[in-house]
């Protein structure tokens, strides 16, 4: 549950470009969340409603994307996106330990003004 | 501010070191910047940094993670004792709360700095940064960092290690790796801890060995008792080797440079 300090980073780098752009208030935070990234978007959502509170973010809407665990097989040299916990590959059932994607945890975008 | 190359702590991939506008006005006046930016950057930046370290000392270096109660502190007790003599070790021991773990540590020849986390649950780069101030690098080979107990949060922070192990002990079921995938996915090593408790346990092996396999394939997986000493060796084996090759690797990478 270390949410509530990604979210005040999230925050802190927010209002950081937003004053570099010269703008004042934030509208719209997206997030692309990995699914593989340790982080829970319900969990970010809350830490969000509580960060913001008496910023120039605090009528800003969190925006979070959820980005899917890709998977290569090493084998066969699929590219899937695995079912559940276990990537195991549909083509040859192989199991892989070769993540392509699903560990993002960035901030995507802002709209300010 | 960054405490070793005083960069900004606000770290942007180098194709983004500033948000740029996009031309999709909502309103007249209110615009989308594009960001990209990683949300763990400042401490991503900070762990490669102490990785930079650790290397240039050729320091190998692991993070053990396991739930609370797994055996961490005692596997390292019984590790500082019978290897000792063979490898130069220190630790650094993260704790929620107390000193405890690294009083118990204390009194085995090895250097070991507490580092008492207060209410966060994991440690980060930058206690790890602040912690190896306290140890002379030159005079050690392995550094062990015991992570807080937690198989959550601490495996989306990297420190800088070479190496992560995760331990998991009879008592806490089979099926943890399928709760925790994050922490064995991202395992070099998974000791399997208290095997002498098994049968009591009503520990099924088979299938935790299968879901280790399933989670973690990439992982080497080691079965032990670090109360009993059963399967340590192979344990210490491993270490053995890997720090040889670390040196080895380390050495001609100097000699290449």
């Amino acid at each position: 549950m270390h949410e509530l300090s990604v979210m005040a980073n999230t925050l802190e780098i927010a209002l950081d470009q937003m004053r570099r752009q010269g703008a004042s208030r934030i509208h719209v935070i997206t997030l692309r969340i990995g699914e593989l990234s340790g982080v829970v978007p319900e969990a970010l959502t809350f830490a969000f409603e509580a960060v913001v509170i008496g910023t120039p973010a605090e009528k800003a809407r969190l925006v979070v994307e959820v980005v899917p665990v890709l998977c290569h097989c090493p084998r066969c040299g699929n590219e899937f996106h695995p079912a559940d916990v276990i990537y195991q590959c549909p083509t040859c059932a192989h199991i892989s330990a070769d993540v392509r994607g699903g560990c993002e945890l960035e901030l995507a975008s802002l709209e300010v003004s | 501010m960054c405490r070793d190359c005083k960069c900004s702590t606000s770290v942007s991939a180098p194709e983004h070191t500033h948000a740029h506008e996009h031309e999709q006005p909502r309103r007249a006046e209110q615009r989308t910047l594009a960001v990209h930016e990683h949300l763990l950057a400042r401490n991503n930046h900070q762990a490669e940094h102490n990785r930079k370290l650790f290397r240039a000392k050729g320091l190998l270096v692991l993070n053990l993670l396991s739930s609370p109660g797994a055996g961490k502190t005692r596997l390292l007790e019984r590790t500082l004792s019978d290897l000792g003599q063979q490898l130069r070790l220190g630790v650094i021991v993260g704790d929620l709360q107390t000193d405890n773990d690294a009083r118990r540590l204390s009194d085995r020849g090895a250097p070991v700095v507490p580092i008492t986390t207060g209410t966060v649950c994991h440690l980060e780069a930058e206690m790890v940064a602040r912690a190896v101030e306290q140890v002379d690098l030159d005079a050690l080979d392995i550094l062990i960092i015991e992570n807080v107990g937690n198989l959550v949060c601490p495996a989306s922070f990297d420190l800088g290690e070479e190496l992560r192990v995760v331990l998991l002990s009879t008592t806490e079921g089979e099926d943890k790796p399928l709760k925790y995938p994050l922490a064995f996915k991202t395992a070099h090593v998974v000791l399997l801890n208290k095997i002498d408790l098994a049968e009591v346990a009503a520990f099924d092996r088979q299938a935790a060995l299968e879901n280790i396999r399933r989670i973690a394939p990439q992982a080497i997986v080691l079965e032990v008792s670090a109360r009993t000493g059963a399967g340590l060796e192979l344990w210490y084996h491993y270490l053995e080797s890997r720090c040889a090759e670390w040196r080895i690797s380390r050495s001609a990478a100097t000699v290449l440079h």
